[in-house]
């Protein structure tokens, strides 16, 4: 019974990993296709990622499809002299449109300004669009930030018992009761919250509550698990245990609870923009909903003369917050065997 | 019907009043008062190359004697000899007795090099995210031995070696795409890279097909013919027992009620459990009549049990001598055939 002669790898073994990961990508792929719910999130996240990936595109295509060669005429000789574009005098997101007096504003949608202006002057559809990677960047980077301490203290708290998890779970008792509009105020009086501040401020605030209790109830299932006593047994250290067999067995339920994580991280932001207590952003979908708030617009029964104002960033603000929640149901299926229909 | 080929003389592993007590917790400040006396005072030794089987009924504290042994927990008293090499270099005359039960750190991490065990479940033994190329090799890259071409070399010599040909089509595939026969392979393969001179064999066949359970049970002795590896083997099926063991001992509450050359202990049984758990064993013919033997009652828990006999309200035999003495200890009664009792 000797060994088989002089064993010759087939191929390195990086390539090999690499086709690993790439074949469980795909039967991960063909799982979650399956549900037409998270095949519907992930279009609705496609389209506004190209959508915001438009915005520096959004003044060439402007110029040729929506001005006439006469307005755009017009407009370069009302203040200025000769230039070549339009958009250099003309900021859309803070400007306002040259040809349209101040007093007419805001303009329903027209064909220079599709979603119309607001009482600015400010094109609706230049703000949407702007606003669109910075939506994404704060609800990505708040999730990654949220689940990154969820699954390290969920899998330290499970793994060590005792003080740590004692001690972590009462810091999630007082994070998931935590009054997060109240100390949001409070932290926005004191510094001024950029995105990146606020991702980072939600990011901990979700972090240390509810995804460390459940990340931790899973990492107590995997735990007790035998091949962590066979790590054990050849050897393995805590951190080795910890990193190589636990962590990798929370990391789909992570992945999971990170989409969830990026709706609460929009919707949060929104609803902070709206009370206006995120002086540090200047443009996002939930200031456009503020500044027709606190213009006056959508308050005594005129909301639907004045729809062009709040109607698209409310659709946008609902639509990808739950592309992300829909998202997060169908990798639902693919991590929870037990929810799948086979 | 044991392998005896072997001239099984040096002793290996000898363990000595082995005590392990769980608390039975009352709350966080309150200090425990009751004990659940999992292993207590367990002497045995196993010699180089010998299968040494472990049977009793669930609960009876083998699961936690073989967990001792590859110190996955810590005993509260005892101590557990191991024979091993000092240096590698040297033969066998360099070798030493070194008392694993209150080893830690670095020297705990050297001791795991040669003490592995192979789990009860083979489904849950073997991480599901990892290949079995990582999972075999996975002791090798905690110890830092080998690089990464010569631990996959090193892998698929151990896989064929358990009968996984070719390796190569094993090397990445992942468990959940193995039968359970295989992944038991895999998992001997797994403690076998080490070169380990004592392996723990908690019920390893237990969850198998009864169809593939004696492949595996033959891969275990064909290793131990060939490497002279010494198995701790964990078991309740007394079959199983007398297929693979030289000696059994028979654990009863945490103590170990009689121990002996397996046949020897299955022929003539001496203590009247050991005679029950032997007639509880069903003989395929009809027609025989078999008088079972009469225990009352059934196991319970070993929570601060009172200083008689641990088998006192079951036995059939028991005087008032086994109630007012303590535990019997082990006796030769002749032919290395041990038994713990007072009136045998």
């Amino acid at each position: 019974m000797q060994a088989a002669p002089t064993f010759k790898p087939a191929e390195a073994i990086w390539r090999v990993r690499l086709q690993l990961f790439w074949r469980g990508l795909k039967s991960s792929w063909a799982m979650f296709a399956e549900s037409k719910i998270g095949l519907t999130g992930l279009g609705i996240i496609i389209f506004f990622a190209i959508f915001g990936a438009l915005w520096p595109a959004y003044p060439w295509l402007m110029e040729r499809l929506a001005w006439t060669p006469e307005e755009l005429e017009a407009a370069r000789n009302v203040p200025y002299g000769a230039i070549s574009s339009i958009y250099q005098v003309y900021d859309p997101v803070t400007g306002y449109d040259p040809l349209i007096p101040g007093i007419e504003n805001p303009t329903p949608p027209s064909r220079r300004h599709p979603l119309g202006t607001n009482q600015f002057g400010r094109d609706i559809l230049a703000q949407l669009m702007a606003s669109t990677s910075s939506e994404f960047m704060l609800g990505v980077l708040a999730a990654l930030i949220t689940v990154f301490i969820g699954t390290f203290i969920g899998a330290i708290t499970a793994y060590y018992g005792g003080f740590v998890d004692t001690f972590f779970m009462r810091v999630a008792d007082v994070f998931i009761l935590f009054p997060l509009v109240s100390f949001l105020i409070v932290l926005g009086s004191m510094i001024e919250l950029t995105l990146i501040k606020l991702a980072f401020v939600l990011g901990i605030l979700y972090g240390f509550g509810q995804i460390t209790v459940i990340l931790k109830s899973q990492a107590l299932a995997v735990k007790v698990k035998p091949y962590i006593e066979a790590a054990k047994v050849a050897g393995g250290s805590h951190f080795h245990v910890i990193f190589r067999h636990i962590i990798p067995n929370l990391l789909p339920l992570s992945f999971l609870y990170m989409m969830f994580n990026v709706t609460g991280a929009i919707f949060s932001e929104a609803a902070l923009s709206f009370f206006g207590l995120l002086p540090g952003i200047k443009v996002s979908w939930g200031i456009m909903i503020d500044s027709a708030h606190s213009g006056g617009y959508i308050l005594g029964g005129r909301s639907f003369q004045n729809w062009w104002l709040w109607m698209p960033p409310g659709i946008a603000i609902t639509l990808l917050c739950s592309a992300f929640y829909l998202v997060g149901r169908g990798l639902d299926e693919v991590v929870n065997p037990r929810l799948r229909k086979r | 019907m044991a392998l005896q080929t072997q001239t099984k003389t040096e002793t290996l592993v000898r363990v000595e009043n082995l005590r392990m007590l769980y608390p039975v917790s009352t709350g966080i400040f309150a200090r425990a008062r009751s004990f659940i006396h999992a292993v207590d005072d367990v002497s045995f030794d196993i010699k180089r190359g010998e299968i040494f089987g472990l049977i009793g009924e669930s609960g009876c504290g083998k699961t936690t004697t073989g967990k001792l042994l590859v110190r996955l927990i810590t005993p509260t008293s005892g101590h557990i000899y191991l024979r091993v090499t000092q240096d590698p270099s040297t033969d066998s005359q360099g070798e030493q007795f070194v008392d694993i039960a209150t080893l830690e750190g670095r020297a705990l991490k050297e001791f795991r090099r040669n003490v592995q065990m192979i789990f009860q479940d083979p489904y849950e033994s073997l991480n599901p995210r990892m290949t079995i190329f990582d999972i075999v090799s996975e002791p090798l890259s905690i110890h830092g031995i080998g690089s990464v071409y010569e631990r996959e070399e090193r892998v698929a010599e151990l896989l064929s070696l358990v009968g996984l040909t070719p390796p190569e089509s094993f090397l990445f595939r992942y468990p959940h795409e193995l039968s359970g026969g295989q992944r038991q392979r895999v998992a001997i393969a797994r403690a076998m890279i080490l070169n380990p001179s004592f392996i723990v064999a908690d019920e390893p066949t237990s969850m198998l097909d009864v169809s593939i359970r004696t492949g595996v049970m033959n891969l275990m002795l064909d290793l131990r013919e060939e490497f002279g590896i010494s198995y701790l083997y964990i078991t309740h099926d007394l079959a199983v027992a007398r297929y693979m063991c030289d000696r059994i001992a028979v654990m009863y509450l945490g103590k170990i009620v009689e121990l002996g050359p397996t046949e020897e202990v299955i022929q003539n049984p001496l203590h009247p459990y050991t005679r029950a758990l032997i007639s509880a064993v069903p003989i395929p013919d009809p027609t025989v009549e078999r008088q079972p033997i009469e225990i009352k009652g059934g196991v319970s828990k070993p929570i601060d049990p009172p200083p008689r006999c641990r088998f006192y309200e079951r036995c059939p035999i028991a005087t008032e001598r086994c109630a007012q003495s303590d535990h019997p200890p082990l006796e030769d009664k002749g032919h290395g055939h041990f038994a713990a009792c007072y009136e045998i």
